[in-house]
C-alpha cells in the first residue's frame, strides 16, 4: 500500500474525527464561496492574478535584480541562497553576527521547507514560532497539517492539554479564549525579549524593494517592531512586478484562504528601523529548475492561500499529515515531487483528480493536470511499484485489441458470477473492502448488440 | 420533433459494456428515437483512461490508436460517460495528431452535451415520478463543463438538470454539497480504497439525508462505486444512469 494510503487509513480509522475534520474545512470552503461571490468579477481577478504571476515568472531574473537594487537603495541587506542548506547557514550567520539569543518567527512555509528550526536547534539556538497554530504544533513537535491553519487537525481539548503541560494552564481547560490569552501572555514575553524577528514573505514588490507579510494575529509586526533586527525569508517566486499588483492579490488571498475580506494585518516592510538592520534572504531551493518547464511552471504561481486544501475531498478526509510533506494537499502533491521524486512518488496518486482545486485556485494553477503529468513522469522513471507497472502493461495489451478485450470482459463477468464470495472478497480485492462488485449481467453490451441489433452489417 | 440527422458512432466504455449493458441499450434506443443513425463499431474496446490515470499513458497508445481506427468515420461519436469523453478530448495529445485523431477528438461528445448542444433537445417528454438526486461526476462537471461548478463565480447552469427537470413527476433533490467528488477516481478507488470508500459513503449520506430515491449521473463509473457501497450497506437507494431515465420517454 502506498504511504499516503496507509496514513489515510490510520486517519480514517476514527470516523467521527474524520467527519469533524472534513466538516471544519468544508465550512472554510463555504465561507470562501460566500466572500468570492461578493466580489464582482472574481473570475476576471483570478485571470489577472495568474497573468501577473506569469509575467513575473517569465522575467524573474529582471524582476529579482530590480527588487535587489531597490532594496539596497532602501538600506536593506540582501542575501541569495541556492538551496536549503545555504539558506539555513545564512540565517545562522546573521544570528551570530548580531550575537542574538532570542529569535521569534512569524509564519513562513519556506523555513519549514528548509528545516530551519531543526537546523538552528542543532546549533543550540531556539526559535519561537509566534503564530498561534505554529506555536501549538511546535510545542507538540509536529509539522503543520495545513499551510494557513497549521493546527487544524487538533481539537481544543488537545490544545488545552498541551498548554497545561507547556504553559501551566489549568488541567482540563479548553476554552479557546482562555487558552489564547495564555498563549498571548507567553508570546508577549518572547516578543519583548527578541533580538531578531524572522518572517516569511507573501509578496515582494520589484519596483519598490518592499516585502509584504499578511497575518491575522499581528505577530509579524510584534516581532519586527520589538526586535532591532528583522529578517524576511522569501522564495524567488514571491516577486510581483509593481506596487499596484498587490491590490489584485490582497483581494484574492484572504477571501480564498479563510473567507475573510482581508487579513487582519497586511504589513509592508521597506527599510530598517533607526539603529536596526533589515535583511531579505531570497531562496531558490530547486524552484528555478521548474521555471523553464512548461508542464510545471504554473505551480510556482502559488500564493499559499490553502484554498485547494479546504476544497480537496481527499485532504479533508485524510488530514495534512497523511501527505508527509510540509505542504500537504493538492498543491503540496505537485510541489513535493519537485523537491524529491523518490520520496514523494505516491503523492500525485493521492487524488481522485476531481479538479476542484483548479477551480478554487486564485492564480489558476492547473493542479489536477499537473498531478496527471507527474503520474506519467514517475511511472516512466520507474518510481512506481513494478507490479503496478507490469499490470498496466498487461492491461494495455488487453485493451488494444478486440479479441483479448472481449475475453477479459467475459472472464470478469463469469468470475463475479461463479466464484464464491470468500474467494472474490479476499483482502487482495481492494474494491471489495467497502463495496460490493457489480452484479454481472448475462451478456455484455457488445454481445447484446451483435445478437439483437437489426441494423448490424458485419 | 424535427431535428438534424447524423451518422453517429456509439462508444460504450469498457465497464459499461462489461457490467452495465442496459446503459448502452438505453443510449442507443434514445438516440434512435431521436432519428439518429447509430452504428456501434464492434471492434471497439476502451478509451485507455485506466492506464493513463495510473501513470502508464505510454502503454495506452495502442488502445488510443484502436479507438481512433474504430471511430474516425462518423459525424459524431457519442458516449454515455463524461470521463471517457474528457480523456479522448484532452489526453489523446500524445499520439501523432493525424487528421483522423484530430477529427475523433473534435467530434466526440458526452450524451447530455450531445443532446443539449448538437441536437438541441428541449423536452424529451419523459414521465419519471421519482425523487432523483443528481451526482455531478467530476470530469463531466469540471472537465466538460456540463454544469457550472460550485467553486466558480459564474452564472449557474446545468445541462443535466435541464434535461431532467422537464420530466413529468420528477422531484430533483437539493443536496448539501451539490458537486463533491464521490471518490471513485478510476484506479484511485483501488490504490486508495479507504478514502475512496469514505468519500462514497459521504456522498450517499447527503442523498439519504435529503430524500433521494434514485441517484443518477452522466457517468456510470461513479454510480458503480456508489452502488457497491449502497449494496454493502444494504441501503434502499437505487442508482440509474441518466440515459436510462431519459430513455423513459414517450417520443
Amino acid at each position: 500500500m502506498m504511504q499516503h494510503a496507509r496514513k489515510a487509513k490510520q486517519f480514517l480509522a476514527d470516523e467521527p474525527r474524520t467527519d469533524w475534520h472534513n466538516q471544519t474545512l468544508w465550512i472554510v470552503r463555504q465561507k470562501r464561496d460566500a466572500l468570492a461571490a461578493s466580489v464582482p468579477g472574481w473570475e476576471t481577478l483570478r485571470e489577472k492574478a495568474s497573468a501577473i504571476k506569469e509575467d513575473a515568472l517569465s522575467h524573474l531574473d529582471t524582476y529579482l535584480e530590480q527588487f535587489e537594487t531597490e532594496a539596497l537603495k532602501n538600506g536593506v541587506t540582501v542575501f541569495w541562497a541556492s538551496d536549503a542548506d545555504e539558506f539555513n547557514r545564512i540565517i545562522l550567520a546573521i544570528i551570530r553576527k548580531h550575537r542574538a539569543k532570542n529569535i521569534v518567527k512569524s509564519k513562513s512555509m519556506l523555513t519549514e521547507e528548509c528545516g530551519l528550526n531543526h537546523f538552528l536547534q542543532k546549533e543550540g539556538i531556539e526559535v519561537v514560532d509566534t503564530d498561534l497554530g505554529e506555536r501549538i504544533i511546535q510545542f507538540r513537535k509536529e509539522i503543520p497539517s495545513h499551510i494557513v491553519l497549521p493546527a487544524i487537525h487538533l481539537k481544543k481539548e488537545e490544545i488545552g492539554e498541551t498548554f497545561h503541560e507547556k504553559l501551566g494552564t489549568e488541567k482540563g481547560a479548553s476554552d479557546p479564549t482562555y487558552l489564547t490569552r495564555a498563549a498571548r501572555k507567553h508570546l508577549r514575553e518572547k516578543f519583548l525579549a527578541a533580538d531578531i524577528a524572522l518572517t516569511g514573505v507573501n509578496f515582494a514588490v520589484a519596483e519598490t524593494g518592499t516585502v509584504v507579510v499578511c497575518t491575522n494575529e499581528g505577530n509579524a509586526d510584534m516581532g519586527v517592531h520589538a526586535a532591532p533586527v528583522q529578517v524576511h525569508c522569501m522564495g524567488i517566486e514571491k516577486i510581483v512586478p509593481r506596487q499596484e499588483d498587490l491590490g489584485v492579490f490582497t483581494r484574492l488571498l484572504a477571501r480564498n484562504a479563510t473567507g475573510q475580506a482581508i487579513t487582519t494585518y497586511t504589513s509592508h516592510y521597506r527599510k530598517p528601523k533607526q539603529g536596526g538592520a533589515m535583511y531579505v534572504v531570497i531562496v531558490d531551493n530547486g524552484r528555478s529548475e521548474y521555471i523553464g518547464n512548461p508542464q510545471y511552471m504554473n505551480s510556482l504561481k502559488c500564493i499559499r492561500c490553502g484554498g485547494c486544501m479546504n476544497t480537496c475531498p481527499v485532504y479533508r478526509r485524510t488530514g495534512g499529515h497523511s501527505y508527509g510533506y510540509v505542504i500537504p494537499g493538492p498543491i503540496g502533491s505537485i510541489l513535493a515531487p519537485q523537491r524529491n521524486k523518490q520520496k514523494y512518488k505516491d503523492l500525485p496518486f493521492a487524488s481522485s483528480l476531481c479538479g476542484s482545486c483548479d477551480n478554487v485556485c486564485p492564480v489558476k494553477i492547473n493542479i489536477h493536470e499537473q498531478l496527471y503529468r507527474w503520474r506519467q513522469e514517475l511511472t516512466e522513471n520507474k518510481q512506481t511499484p513494478f507490479v503496478k507497472r507490469f499490470a498496466m502493461k498487461a492491461l494495455g495489451f488487453v485493451l488494444s485489441g478486440n479479441k483479448l478485450y472481449n475475453m477479459a470482459g467475459s472472464l470478469a463477468r463469469k468470475a463475479v458470477r461463479y466464484l464464491p464470495d470468500k474467494l472474490l472478497y479476499l483482502p487482495v480485492n481492494a474494491w471489495g473492502r467497502g463495496r460490493e462488485l457489480p452484479v454481472p449481467p448475462k451478456q455484455s453490451f457488445k454481445q447484446w448488440y451483435l445478437k439483437n441489433h437489426k441494423d448490424i452489417k458485419s | 420533433m424535427e431535428m438534424k440527422k447524423f451518422k453517429i458512432g456509439l462508444f460504450i466504455p469498457c465497464y459499461i459494456d462489461t457490467f452495465y449493458p442496459q446503459v448502452g441499450v438505453a443510449t442507443l434506443e434514445l438516440l434512435e428515437k431521436l432519428g439518429q443513425e447509430i452504428i456501434y463499431p464492434p471492434e471497439q474496446t476502451c478509451c485507455g483512461q485506466p492506464l493513463a490515470n495510473s501513470g502508464s499513458e505510454s502503454e495506452a497508445k495502442a488502445t488510443y490508436l484502436n479507438f481512433v481506427k474504430n471511430f474516425q468515420d462518423f459525424d459524431y461519436i457519442v458516449c454515455p460517460s463524461g470521463s471517457c469523453v474528457y480523456h479522448v478530448r484532452h489526453h489523446y495529445d500524445i499520439i501523432e495528431q493525424t487528421t483522423a485523431v484530430k477529427k475523433v477528438r473534435e467530434t466526440i461528445f458526452e450524451l447530455c452535451e450531445f443532446l443539449t448542444d448538437i441536437l438541441q433537445v428541449d423536452d424529451l417528454k419523459i414521465r419519471f415520478p421519482h425523487k432523483v438526486g443528481i451526482h455531478q461526476s467530476c470530469h463531466g462537471l469540471r472537465g466538460l463543463k456540463l454544469s457550472a461548478a460550485s467553486e466558480l463565480m459564474i452564472q449557474p447552469y446545468s445541462k443535466i438538470h435541464r434535461l431532467l427537470e422537464k420530466a413529468e413527476g420528477i422531484e430533483i433533490i437539493e443536496l448539501d454539497r451539490k458537486d463533491e467528488c464521490c471518490g471513485f477516481g478510476g484506479t484511485f478507488s483501488i490504490f486508495e480504497p479507504d478514502v475512496s470508500v469514505k468519500m462514497g459513503k459521504d456522498r450517499i449520506s447527503d442523498h439519504e439525508r435529503n430524500g433521494t430515491e434514485i441517484i443518477t449521473a452522466a457517468d456510470m463509473s461513479c454510480l458503480m462505486h456508489m452502488e457497491g457501497i449502497l449494496r454493502r450497506q444494504k441501503k434502499n437507494i437505487q442508482v440509474k444512469h441518466i440515459a436510462e431515465i431519459l430513455n423513459c420517454n414517450a417520443l
